[in-house]
């Protein structure tokens, strides 16, 4: 039985060189530990649209895993204007990214909703001109849902 | 081709009613960033994208288009839609992903440039 | 469909090195909003983007996306194209439209598979508001 084990990484807003670079590292860990291909890339999913939205819409912030036998649960936590209105942004296609971003090929309103699919339980809080937290884990145990 | 025909062919929703499809199609522009269909589509192409932005209405209109198809079943918000019609774009949708769906028109003759 | 014969159809150019031309895809995608490319993730495909950011390595490493067209004649700047080198992911590149493109691998047999993401079980969403 391997131990559990935790780390932190560091998200920096508007750093668009680095982003991706959090849930790269994570996705490494799953990896180096062997936990199946179907739950890594479940896990790097809810983890790049996380971060990316740290990027593109809060000051700073920082993401926190921890693995244990049974589950991966992130956090993901940032500084920044915070979400007025949960329910808007969990549904799809809301965003109210600015054309630069856009063009980059983000803002289509489907980053939260990402999440929400591709975990087993995720909580959004978020307090407007403060930050924002997500949370989210996937089983790792049996009992496993076959997934895409 | 006919707008009309590819509607029927491709089984697509007409999502903007009481425009006339009957229109020259001359070719095929898949894109989902606004600046890009800006700068190179061409007049009488019809748009494949799953950008739902209320803008496209807008760009379509400015750049002469012949519609907008939607595809992965993406859904524009009402406004949209009256935008469309007001400004004579028909959107359609389909339930196939954009490389399908090109798929699809290429195999009928469609090309870009 | 292996890359030498994708190489040939869209009479493209690899823009990384050290990739094996029979590696295969089976399955294609074409979008230029990354979060669509996340929710369709299918293993062993092949992205079509006219995108050429980072962001787009990034996401096929997430998506576990094997390889990135590039149309258009578009390349990324240099570091883009070792960060997929590093993440093993084989670069081309096309002067054909993203239409075309599309259009001429449908033609030879590639095709979409595409599964959305399941709906999670659990949700608890909570909202603070000043
Ligand atoms: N960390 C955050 N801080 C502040 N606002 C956020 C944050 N995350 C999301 N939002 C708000 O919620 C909206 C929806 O987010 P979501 O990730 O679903 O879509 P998006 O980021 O706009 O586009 P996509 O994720 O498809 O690229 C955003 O446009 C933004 O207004
Ligand atoms: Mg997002």
């Amino acid at each position: 039985m391997i131990n559990a084990e935790e780390g932190v990484f560091f998200l920096t807003g508007k750093d668009f060189t680095n982003a991706g670079a959090a849930s790269s590292s994570l996705k490494g860990v799953l990896e180096k530990r062997g936990v199946p291909q179907d739950i890594i890339r479940r896990t790097a999913i809810a983890a790049f649209e996380a971060e990316m939205n740290v990027i593109i819409y809060a000051v700073a912030g920082m993401m926190k895993y921890r693995i244990s036998n049974t589950e991966i649960s992130v956090t993901i936590q940032d500084m920044g204007q915070g979400i007025p209105n949960i329910d808007l942004a969990m549904t799809e296609g809301y965003s109210t990214a600015p054309d630069y971003i856009r063009e980059m090929g983000f803002g289509s309103g489907m980053g939260l909703p990402n999440i929400k699919k591709s975990t087993d339980h995720f909580v959004i809080n978020s307090m407007v001109g403060e930050g924002t937290t997500l949370e989210f884990t996937i089983r790792l145990a049996n009992g496993d849902k076959e997934r895409a | 081709m006919n707008l009309q025909e590819i509607v029927n062919r491709l089984s697509l929703d007409v999502k903007t009613p009481g425009l006339d499809l009957n229109r020259e199609v001359t070719g095929g522009y898949v894109s989902d960033l606004l600046s890009d269909v800006m700068g190179n589509s061409s007049g009488g192409n019809i748009w494949i994208t799953l950008q739902i932005h209320l803008n496209i209405v807008a760009v379509a209109s400015l750049k002469g288009l012949a519609g907008i198809i939607l595809v992965n079943n993406r859904r524009p918000d009402e406004d949209t839609l009256k935008r469309a019609v007001a400004e004579n774009i028909p959107v359609m949708t389909s339930a196939l992903p954009t490389f399908e769906l090109v798929g699809r028109l290429y195999a009928l003759g469609l090309r870009c440039r | 469909m292996n890359l030498a014969e994708i190489l040939s159809i869209l009479n493209a150019r690899m823009l990384t090195d050290h990739v094996p031309l029979q590696k295969a895809v089976e399955s294609a995608y074409c979008a230029d909003l990354m979060s669509d490319v996340l929710s369709f993730s299918v293993t062993n495909s092949l992205l079509v983007t006219g995108l050429t950011n980072a962001q787009v390595i990034r996401t096929a490493e997430m998506a576990a996306i094997e390889v990135i067209i590039f149309i258009q004649g578009k390349s990324p700047d240099s570091q883009t194209i070792k960060l997929a080198e590093e993440k093993r992911i084989p670069l081309l590149v096309t002067d054909l439209s993203m239409f075309d493109t599309c259009g001429k691998l449908y033609e030879r047999g590639l095709r979409s598979q595409f599964h959305h993401l399941n709906q999670a079980p659990i949700i608890t969403v909570r909202a603070q508001s000043l």
